[in-house]
């Protein structure tokens, strides 16, 4: 108890501190404020009605988690549907594995002749990127559950649902909150990216439009705040598998 | 004469070129712990499989159930397997609870059922521990108890105390005696282990690989209950060198 006690004091301490170097750094070095605005000039850029934070906000969240989830759907029922079917796995799996090395990002002036403008093809860019390490990883964790575990169900003449809530689901649970981690992660630089390639609204478009003035502290909130939605999305899937996955089966 | 719960003709597996099992011809009474003993690769756990209604037969005849001891294929078979196999997300109790949850029995007595069965098992106290908390034979134990959880009329053992060590094997025979005596059930018990095909069998069916053949079929007519003592009777002694003559091996 004492030493988780310490871990967390440690944590909020090493925060503390990059905020403390960051102020110093800006304090003592003179930094001009184009440059690197100090911790107090940014959080004033909060208070500035004009840049619309909460719309921002709500639109980058939309892409990040419509996407998500999205990817989250997708990529679990491809995988379940590959233990169905050994021919479609062999003929799906290393296709997708290819598909999985194209650089996402690259898409991004494609995804926006397709879909127009907007939250959208946003979503799409943040779902095209988180999709993959989901699908691959649930897959693995599908692969890995006994097959004996599966023949003792249908000893049973236990129906395919069965199969997959009792056995397949929760024994794969690890490794879908393992991709499901590596998704949130991606599925963030997906949107942001979106909205720099082309967009109306959201957080990354906010940067872009304040940077043609070197407004640095604006920029400096917008970084803060996906990082923070992005923090929002890994707190959920960690505390989701805190509370679905026993400590020993935890992957990654 | 009473009827054999399960009747074996002639009974043949194929994969694609392989021969897994040829010609195995025996009955099984009902009660009865039958050893199925063979090196690795003699279909075995083949055979095991074909009687689960897991793979069909390319030949002979498989009949299992009699006018006294009706099968139904559904819901009669509970099976063990090398590892136990737990699901390490579901507690003991639960863990046990699965066959009666697939089948959609009824739970207040399923769940009444399984404490009984973790008793019968020596478990008593753990229900509500993860399996990584429990040993490796306390994990089979656990394995067994699931496979009785449904009351089915025939468990199917494949290897199950083939990753345990000798000690602890050895004491799981006897559980395995004692479990059977009270819970009545006709048992199928796959092994690799000689002495302890003949120590629990009330018949031994001697399969051979390659080519894969039955070789032999036999009662067992030594002393019950049995204890350890019987390993140095003389018939035990018997019977198991004509085993390792069948295997080749003397």
């Amino acid at each position: 108890m004492n030493s988780k006690l310490g871990r967390w004091t440690l944590a909020v301490l090493a925060h503390v501190a990059l905020v403390l170097a960051w102020y110093l750094f800006v304090e003592l070095g003179s930094v001009p404020k184009f440059v690197m605005p100090s911790p107090g000039a940014t959080l004033d850029a909060l208070l500035q009605p004009n840049y619309s934070w909460w719309t921002n906000i709500a639109v980058t969240g939309t892409e990040i988690f419509g996407g998500y989830l999205l990817a989250l759907a997708i990529g679990v029922a491809l995988a379940l549907v590959f233990t169905w079917s050994k021919p479609l796995e062999a003929f799906f799996m290393p296709l997708l594995v290819s598909l999985n090395m194209i650089p996402k990002v690259a898409l991004g002036p494609l995804i926006i002749v397709w879909f127009k403008y907007g939250i959208l093809p946003n979503s799409v860019m943040a779902f095209s990127i988180a999709v993959f390490p989901i699908l691959l990883t649930t897959a693995r964790g599908l692969r890995e559950i006994e097959p004996e575990l599966l023949d003792l169900v249908r000893s049973l003449k236990g129906s395919r649902w069965q199969l997959f809530t009792k056995i397949q689901l929760p024994g794969a649970l690890p490794y879908i909150l393992s991709g499901m981690k590596v998704g949130a992660i991606l599925a963030v630089a997906g949107a942001i990216v979106g909205e720099f390639l082309g967009s109306d609204k959201g957080l990354g478009y906010l940067m872009l439009q304040v940077q043609v003035t070197l407004d640095t502290p604006a920029m400096f909130m917008a970084v803060l705040l996906i990082t923070l939605i992005g923090m929002v999305l890994y707190g959920i899937v960690l505390a989701l598998e805190r509370w679905l996955v026993p400590k020993d089966a935890r992957v990654g | 004469m009473a009827e054999p719960f399960i009747r074996l003709r002639g009974v043949r597996k194929v994969y694609g070129e392989h021969l897994a099992i040829s010609d195995a011809t025996f009955d099984v009474m009902p009660g009865e712990l039958v050893s199925l003993v063979g090196p690795s690769g003699c279909g075995k756990s083949t055979l095991l499989k074909v009687l689960a209604g897991l793979h069909s037969h390319d030949g002979g005849e498989v009949h299992i159930g009699s006018a006294t001891h009706p099968f139904d294929p559904a819901r009669d078979v509970g099976m063990v397997f090398q590892a136990p196999l737990l699901l390490k997300w579901r507690r003991v109790l639960q863990n046990v609870l699965l066959p009666a949850e697939i089948l959609g029995l009824p739970s207040k007595e399923s769940n009444d059922r399984a404490r009984h069965l973790l008793q019968l098992v020596g478990l008593a106290g753990n229900e509500d521990k993860y399996p990584y908390e429990l040993s490796g034979g306390m994990q089979q134990r656990a394995a067994i108890a699931r496979a009785l959880v449904h009351d089915p009329k025939l468990v199917l053992m494949d290897e199950p105390f083939g990753a345990l060590d000798a000690l602890t094997r050895e004491k799981m025979n006897l559980e395995l005696l004692r479990i059977w005596r009270e819970a009545g059930k006709t048992i199928i018990f796959v092994t690799h282990g000689i002495s302890e095909a003949v120590f629990l069998g009330t018949r031994v069916v001697v399969l051979t690989a390659g080519p894969a053949r039955m070789a032999d079929n036999f009662e067992v007519e030594l002393p019950r209950p049995r204890t350890l003592d019987i390993k140095t009777h003389e018939r035990f002694g018997e019977y198991t060198r004509r085993i390792y003559r069948l295997l080749g091996m003397e």
